[in-house]
């Protein structure tokens, strides 16, 4: 048998299959990956940093720009951590309205995935069908907050706006069109052979190793263990919902593609439900020292415009304390661990993005595995890299 | 109930090592536990493999900069409990250029987040198999997450059409860093240059 020496393989920083910029340097031994060494960091923007010289309004569009595929779930996260400290109670309203566009995140998110991963592996027409309906749910976020993608829109103690009633009718329109549309992408891939060789027994994740590596979300559901925050630490309402936690048995990519599809349904579930029964009443505390006044009141009274001015100069001061809150994030547990020195900017802000340890365990995941499998793990860990590199 | 369940484990943990805890606190609904560098090897692995509490998972470590207390840095490990639907908070302080031990042996996944550390606070961590930087640039200089270390950074890059390549510079402010540090809106911010200028004078 010929000697063969081992080979160096830098892979990304630019890569399309790479999700973003990682850079991956590759060990291969023929065509057989021996070690993995993610390069990451290549987006970091210090949004810690930044966030301790901000106030906490100042600091929440920040959130935005992590997992940039679902936006509004991280804002959360820092909402509920804010909240917390300054022990206020979020409105019923609020809290439907934040679980709607949480929920929206999510299939944005997954459907972002589920098509890439098939894209990855050789399928194009997934991503195309996909990305319309991902254009219909940005246009919902644009009608709430008036941006697709950096949305901004929830706040300390509720939510920014109130919803246009046609957007709540439109949106319950699409929960009728679009599980349609999650079979359409079944069909293509659910039964397809090309996709099940590639994803079927590719990057086994056993559930000792799952909880070991820290996975959260579905890279933990995948592998068999039924945990998701939602359920077993209910935040906002989840607790009056009703919807099922989907779960893996083999913790291959195979399962976790299963595992998102069936997500989207339940969301689909969760949303309908949040529509038939949205409270009525006010979006947002009505302390007048933590959520500003409307324009009407700042014309009228003279105690609003003080209001305004101390919210929009000095903002609100967070007593002294510190908090950890999570969320389930589309992506896994995304968390907030949250130091107040009782000033009005945050004196440490540490956040918990999922895909760090995902992607920290892309050695153990590809090791074994062919080069060929790179993109299909890679895709199947759902990474985005605003939040790995923050 | 979580507050019971809280009680509890505050209760076993104190009364198993008990020489190990230096304090204990509930706050928030939130369990936090202090201890000490070289303890820290011992609780971590006592959470983890004790049939009653079973924090089996690692969320996250976060360090935290005191610069004008004793022991300087802080970390904060954030551990769960998925059998018990719990999580715990344990605390180490450590001074300037005291190391401390890694936990890769019993969480493989604290690997990054040691390094993060590392590469954000400068803190060492003893038998790391692999403490590089991680999200900052190669060749970078500083621990950015102290809060010593400016805002704006010390050297910003550039494409240079004369040289045809990146390069780095010192940064360069056309005007004032504007930080508003409002906490009494009324008398408005002062500016770093401004302070310096006027400290010449």
């Amino acid at each position: 048998m010929k000697k063969t020496k081992s080979m160096t393989l830098n892979f990304g920083p630019q890569h399309p299959a790479a999700h973003g910029v990682l850079r991956l340097i590759l060990e291969l031994e023929g065509e057989i990956v021996e070690k993995a060494d993610p390069h990451i960091g290549l987006l970091h923007r210090g949004t810690e940093k930044l966030i301790e010289n901000k106030t906490y309004t100042q600091a929440l569009p920040y959130f935005d720009r992590l997992d940039y595929v679902a936006p509004m779930n991280q804002e959360h996260a820092f909402a509920l951590a804010t909240e917390k400290l300054l022990k206020i109670e979020v409105p019923i309203r609020a809290k439907y309205i934040r679980v709607i566009f949480c929920e929206i995140g999510r299939i944005l998110s997954h459907i972002l995935n589920v098509t890439t991963q098939a894209l990855d592996v050789g399928a194009l027409t997934p991503s195309l069908w996909g990305f319309e309906e991902r254009e219909t749910l940005m246009t919902f976020y644009e009608r709430a907050s008036g941006s697709r993608l950096h949305a901004n829109y929830f706040r300390t103690g509720g939510v920014h706006k109130d919803l246009p009633t046609k957007l709540v009718e439109d949106i319950g329109k699409f929960c009728e069109t679009f599980p349609k549309i999650i079979d359409d992408l079944e069909d293509l891939l659910t039964e397809n052979r090309i996709f099940k060789q590639r994803n079927v027994d590719i990057g086994l994740v056993s559930k000792k190793d799952a909880l070991d590596h820290s996975f959260t979300g579905v890279m933990l559901r995948g592998s068999g263990v039924p945990w998701d925050l939602r359920k077993s630490q209910p935040y906002e309402c989840y607790q009056y919902l009703k919807f099922k936690i989907p779960v893996g048995k083999n913790g291959d990519c195979y399962d976790r593609y299963l595992c998102r599809i069936e997500e989207m349904r339940e969301s689909i579930k969760i949303i309908k439900q949040c529509i038939e029964s949205l409270p009525k009443g006010p979006i947002k505390t009505v302390d007048g020292k933590i959520s500003p006044p409307n324009r009407d009141d700042l014309k009228q009274s003279m105690e609003a415009l003080i209001h305004h001015f101390k919210l929009f100069t000095e903002g609100f001061r967070v007593p002294a304390g510190n908090v950890y809150s999570a969320v389930e994030a589309p992506k896994g547990e995304f968390g907030v661990y949250l130091i107040s020195d009782g000033s009005n900017r945050p004196y440490r802000c540490k956040i918990r993005a999922p895909g760090f340890s995902h992607l920290q365990a892309m050695d153990y995941l590809i090791k074994g595995h062919m080069l060929a499998d790179v993109p299909a793990v890679l895709g199947s860990l759902d990474i985005v890299f605003g939040e790995v590199d923050r | 109930m979580i507050k019971e369940k809280l009680d509890k484990v505050e209760k076993l943990v104190n009364s198993e090592l008990s020489s190990k805890i230096s304090g204990s606190e509930i706050v928030f609904e939130e369990l936090l536990f202090k201890t000490s560098t070289s303890e820290i090897i011992d609780v971590i692995k006592f959470l983890k493999l004790d049939e009653r509490l079973k924090f089996k998972q690692l969320i996250d470590i976060a360090a935290i900069d005191y610069p004008n207390e004793e022991k300087r840095f802080e970390l904060v490990y954030l551990l769960l409990s998925i059998e018990n639907n719990l999580r715990a908070k344990i605390s180490i302080r450590l001074e300037t250029n005291e190391k401390t031990q890694s936990i890769v042996k019993i969480f493989p996944s604290a690997n990054w987040m040691e390094r993060e550390i590392f590469d954000m606070y400068g803190i060492r961590f003893i038998n790391h198999p692999d403490l590089r930087r991680i999200l900052t640039d190669y060749n970078f200089k500083g621990h950015p997450l102290r809060k010593d270390f400016p805002l704006t950074g010390f050297n910003e890059v550039r494409y240079s059409e004369k040289e045809k390549k990146v390069i780095y510079e010192p940064v360069k402010l056309e005007q004032n860093y504007r930080n508003f540090d409002f906490s009494s809106p009324w008398e408005g911010t002062k500016y770093l240059k401004e302070i310096k200028e006027s400290n010449k004078k």
